[in-house]
């Protein structure tokens, strides 16, 4: 780590550290030109995004491209997005859902990961086989028949429709049981003789303590959803109840290669919710994300 | 685990206390699993059971009669040329993404790994697709790629190349769309990676540096590339089912064209079950997804055993 003085070398001392200095710095050069290169690559399409939306319509389509605007049209081009697509409403939807789907999610999957991790009961180790298996199968497995069911049922387009397929989390039940696991027995024990319920014990123990995975779940369950297309994509036609992607998409498809300026602003604000989210609680939104790694 | 802190009083009451405990947990557990279990029925188990029973049928939506075919769809799948074309090119997606997205996440984190001060700006930089919507940021991808109005056809005309039709000629969909499915991935990526690196202890390195490993691309190939081992393997069979699953960009940049170039499994499931309404043939073929996903799966189950014996 640290290079020890030299007490011989009073020659060679004042060439090795400015040679290794110099190679210090090519180094971090290097280093750094890469990194940046490719920032440049991740950023492009943010950042022309965001000059775009705010750009008038004459220099979108001008020949010679700039990339900052000499004439601001921020007002117009997202007063036209706002004005001619429900955007809010998009977004609205996609709270609605992601807030469904993360409420049931964890209704269901805490007590049933709390006895699967502590309790003997017959069938448990067939419905954990079961949990497992269930992690291996894309929502596109399932579709098929759901969508045909809630066709039959006369539930497409409702919030229901968006939502049903993923009250069950077999990750939460997994990633939750893992965390319950740990959990001291002598605890539980203790507040059993005390007289407590079971159902007391999972809601006011031992849920308390398990903060942290409810909460790296609730950021990868919420960046899921509001995401998702393909469901959404499946079971709602009517504008009305788009998630955001969805209605990314009945926008984009109105609007193809005729209004630039507007399709950028509607992508800032159906984007902006998440990376602003992303910004503020970085550390949990890259922990609850990459927990997927586990899956 | 029940009976280690009995005192001598509880001893007489002792058995029936833990019969009664017993009971109670037998009760409580099936309480706790049942709704789990019925939505696992419900959501998945019967579904499954559905989808097996369709793939032998040509059950279309809205047909007056239904026939059981056997394994007919699964033969068709096999000679339908959509079918086999959506499957080379979803191999084909997956063969560029996978090295890309996993060869610039360990470039990533090894460069940023040792970096003090920057190291946050270029996390949340590199992990900011992560958290975007695909779908809108694909639009905004459509745009920068244009023939015409692009930014990136504009600097390639600056420096006098032709225009590159990067979305409207066969040959250039699929790389063009695998380029954005690593845009996506890199940071994910990356983030595992790092998380694997900071478990190598510093002590390895200065050891090596001692034995004479003295450039960085040396201590790479004898401490890093074998101890990141099976983080790597991880990373390798993560980015390998989420670049098959490809959907997104095929459904809202190119729609499977020009001319079925850029055709991919999900999208064609996508046709032929809530488009064409066949479902019986859509049945068959998401057996086929999920029995290549389910591979993938095996393979993940068989590595994750031996993180967790490493």
């Amino acid at each position: 780590m640290s290079t020890l003085p030299r007490p011989d070398g009073s020659a060679t001392a004042p060439l090795t550290p400015l040679s290794a200095t110099a190679r210090r710095i090519v180094t971090l050069f290097v280093v750094h030109a890469i990194l940046i290169t490719g920032a440049v690559f991740i950023l492009l399409p943010f950042v022309w995004m965001l000059v775009t939306s705010i750009k008038s319509p004459a220099e979108i389509f001008a020949v010679d491209f700039s990339l900052w605007p000499k004439h601001f049209s921020a007002v117009q081009n997202y007063g036209f997005a706002l004005g001619k697509f429900p955007l809010l409403r998009f977004a609205l939807n996609g709270a609605v859902v992601c807030a469904g789907i993360l409420v049931v999610q964890v209704l269901v999957a805490v007590p049933c990961a709390y006895a699967l991790a502590k309790l003997r009961f017959p069938g448990r180790g067939t419905l954990l086989a079961l949990v497992l298996l269930g992690l291996c199968i894309p929502i596109q497995v399932p579709a098929l028949p759901l969508y045909m069911g809630l066709a039959r049922l006369g539930l497409l387009n409702t919030y229901f429709a968006i939502m049903m397929p993923f009250f069950l989390s077999v990750f939460a039940i997994f990633l939750f049981r893992q965390f319950f696991k740990s959990y001291p027995d002598e605890i539980i024990q203790a507040a059993r003789l005390d007289g407590m319920s079971e159902f007391e014990i999972v809601w006011r123990i031992v849920v308390p303590s398990a903060w942290p995975a409810i909460a790296a779940f609730s950021v990868f369950s919420l960046v899921a959803h509001w995401n998702d297309l393909y469901w959404p994509l499946i079971v709602i036609s009517d504008t009305k109840l788009a998630t955001p992607p969805l209605g990314m998409m009945f926008f984009a498809d109105a609007e193809t290669g005729s209004n630039y300026g507007a399709l950028t602003a509607a992508a800032t604000v159906l984007t902006a919710p998440l990376v602003i989210a992303f910004l503020i609680a970085r550390r949990r939104f890259i922990e609850g994300i990459t927990m997927t790694g586990i899956k | 685990m029940t009976s280690a802190v009995a005192s001598p009083i509880d001893v007489p009451l002792a058995p029936v206390r833990r019969n009664r405990q017993r009971m109670i947990e037998r009760l409580a557990g099936c309480g706790f699993a049942f709704p789990a279990f019925l939505l696992l029925l419900l959501t998945n188990l019967v579904p499954l059971a559905v989808l097996l029973y369709l793939s032998f049928t040509d059950y279309e939506l809205g047909a007056l009669k239904t026939n059981f075919l056997g394994l007919a769809n699964f033969q068709k799948a096999f000679v339908d040329p959509v079918f086999r074309r959506s499957l080379y090119n979803t191999f084909v997606y997956v063969a560029i993404v996978l090295p890309g997205a996993v060869g610039l996440g360990l470039l990533i984190a090894v460069l940023l790994h040792r970096r003090k001060r920057t190291r946050s700006f270029y996390e949340i930089v590199y992990f900011l697709p992560v958290t975007s919507t695909l779908i809108a940021m694909a639009t905004v991808w459509q745009y920068i790629l244009h023939p015409r109005l692009g930014p990136v056809n504009g600097v390639l005309r600056a420096l006098g190349f032709d225009a590159i039709p990067f979305l409207s000629e066969p040959a250039y969909v699929l790389p063009t769309l695998a380029a954005i499915g690593i845009w996506q991935l890199v940071g994910f990526n990356m983030v595992l990676f790092l998380a694997g690196l900071s478990a190598i202890p510093r002590e390895l390195y200065e050891a090596a540096e001692i034995d004479g490993c003295r450039s960085g691309i040396d201590r790479f190939l004898t401490i890093t590339w074998p101890l990141l081992g099976p983080t790597t393997m991880f990373v390798i069979v993560t980015t390998s089912i989420t670049a098959f699953k490809v959907f997104d960009t095929v459904a809202v940049m190119t729609r499977g064209g020009p001319m079925g170039s850029s055709e991919v499994l999900l999208y064609d499931i996508y046709l032929e079950g809530y488009q064409y309404f066949h479902m019986g043939y859509a049945a068959a073929l998401t057996l086929v997804f999920l029995a290549f996903v389910l591979l993938f799966s095996i393979l993940q189950t068989f590595v994750l055993e031996r993180r967790v014996h490493y």
